[in-house]
């Protein structure tokens, strides 16, 4: 990226969510093992791939999610029917919740 | 520390090396664009380190390689550089990344 | 996925537009929200229900990503401003001189690069978002930007003076792009007017920006 145009530097800052902090706490834990399950070189390779409309969409972290999905589903460690399976049940509760 | 100290290393501080003006299209490479096919300065050896176009992958990166830190002229880099001709910047590469510069 | 724009209420600051999100929206709630917060709540749960993690691990990280501020970088700075044989080992191998301090570098190692009257420097990973996060915890946004990390590099004068910061024209503006296993650290230059000031007043003046190199220590009133 560097040496490409681009517009003027926003100063402005947002502090770190805590579902962001819970996103790159999970990257660390898959790195705990000796073998880590996913490194930060395989993170980095994730968001290279995520096609460029999806990129510019997406936040910071939301990239390292879907980077980090991506990558267990490569490798088998999730599937992805079970990750749907989940987040549908975790909306549901949600909206039990807020009902 | 020495930085690079018994390290087997093909370059030298010191030393012009350009950088590979090589452009693969698909892998995870750490050589910015921007710099490939430049000529610098090697400022320090940083050591030996698991190659990240493999590690990115889910190899082993092995054998470990050598990273150099090369500082290039500004005014080099960029035609159309706006600053002093002093101007520097430091990237980290890798040896299978450079080559002897022609001087 | 589409994301939701959040409302938000008078906010006149630019901000880059290179995502469909406003990171200035209030905060609602806690909880996730939208389809990628679902997502990484899915994947955190199903990961330990597999055992890759337990809840404590997940929760001790959150506590050590917490723990990290600028405060870290600050005491070395201070430090090496008032111990001349700290800071010499701390340019020659930042990793060690910060755990003397208590500091842990868990990277390969820490560059410190020092700012002298003839070299000004500042720090830039232009392919992701490297970052010395072990002494001034996460970066801010505009580290990350896609503005910063492409400007930064080819015109870093301009980018510093959106920071409000004038390098001399006679100075050298050394760009570090922090592309493999370094971290790099700047030592800001001390300012007049410090001296015999205690650790404690050093720190104050030793910003996140002076340590990425976006601006200079100076003295407030």
């Amino acid at each position: 990226m560097g040496g490409q145009p681009a517009g003027p530097v926003s100063l402005a800052e947002h502090e770190i969510e805590p579902w962001e902090k819970r996103i790159e706490a999970i990257l660390r834990c898959l790195q705990l093992r000796a073998a880590p399950v996913v490194t930060v070189d395989e993170l980095r390779r994730g968001i290279e791939q995520l096609p460029p409309g999806i990129y510019d969409k997406l936040t910071y972290y939301e990239r390292w999610i879907a980077s980090i999905t991506n990558i267990l589903v490569e490798k088998g460690v999730l599937s992805r029917a079970e990750i749907d399976r989940r987040i549908a049940a975790l909306k549901a509760a949600r909206a039990r919740e807020t009902a | 520390m020495s930085w690079g100290a018994g390290i087997a290393s093909r370059f030298r501080p010191g030393e012009k090396v350009r950088v590979a003006a090589r452009f693969p299209a698909q892998g995870h490479i750490r050589t910015p664009f921007y710099i490939r096919g430049k000529t610098g300065v090697v400022e320090r050896i940083c050591g030996q380190f698991h190659n990240p176009e493999e590690l990115a992958f889910g190899k082993p990166g092995e054998p470990a390689k050598v990273l150099y830190r090369v500082r290039f002229d500004q005014a080099h880099v960029w035609p159309d550089y706006r600053g002093n001709p002093a101007d520097k910047v430091d990237v980290e590469i890798f040896e299978h990344w450079l080559e002897p510069a022609k001087s | 996925m589409t994301h939701d724009p959040h409302d938000h209420e008078g906010h006149d600051h630019p901000h880059d537009d290179d995502h469909g999100h406003d990171p200035h929206a209030p905060i609602k709630a806690k909880e996730p929200d939208g389809p990628y917060q679902f997502l990484a709540e899915a994947v955190r749960e199903l990961l330990i229900e597999k055992g890759y993690f337990t809840a404590d691990q997940h929760r001790a990280f959150i506590e050590k990503i917490d723990s990290r501020s600028p405060a870290l970088g600050a005491k070395i700075v201070a430090k090496a401003w008032t111990d001349p044989k700290f800071k010499q080992r701390l340019l020659d191998d930042g990793k060690k001189a910060c755990a003397e301090l208590g500091v842990d570098v868990v990277v390969a190692n820490l560059v410190v690069i020092e700012n002298t009257p003839a070299v000004h420097n500042v720090v830039v990973c232009t392919l992701c978002s490297c970052y010395p996060v072990f002494v001034l915890g996460r970066p801010p946004d505009w580290y990350k930007s896609a503005a910063y990390r492409s400007r930064v590099v080819r015109d870093p004068r301009a980018v510093l003076q959106e920071f409000g910061t004038e390098i001399a024209p006679g100075r050298e503006v050394r760009v570090h792009d922090s592309t493999a296993d370094m971290r790099y650290l700047v030592l800001p230059m001390r300012p007049w007017g410090t001296e015999g000031w205690s650790a404690a007043q050093l720190e104050q003046i030793v910003t996140r920006d002076t340590m990425v190199g976006v601006a200079e220590c100076r003295v407030r009133s």
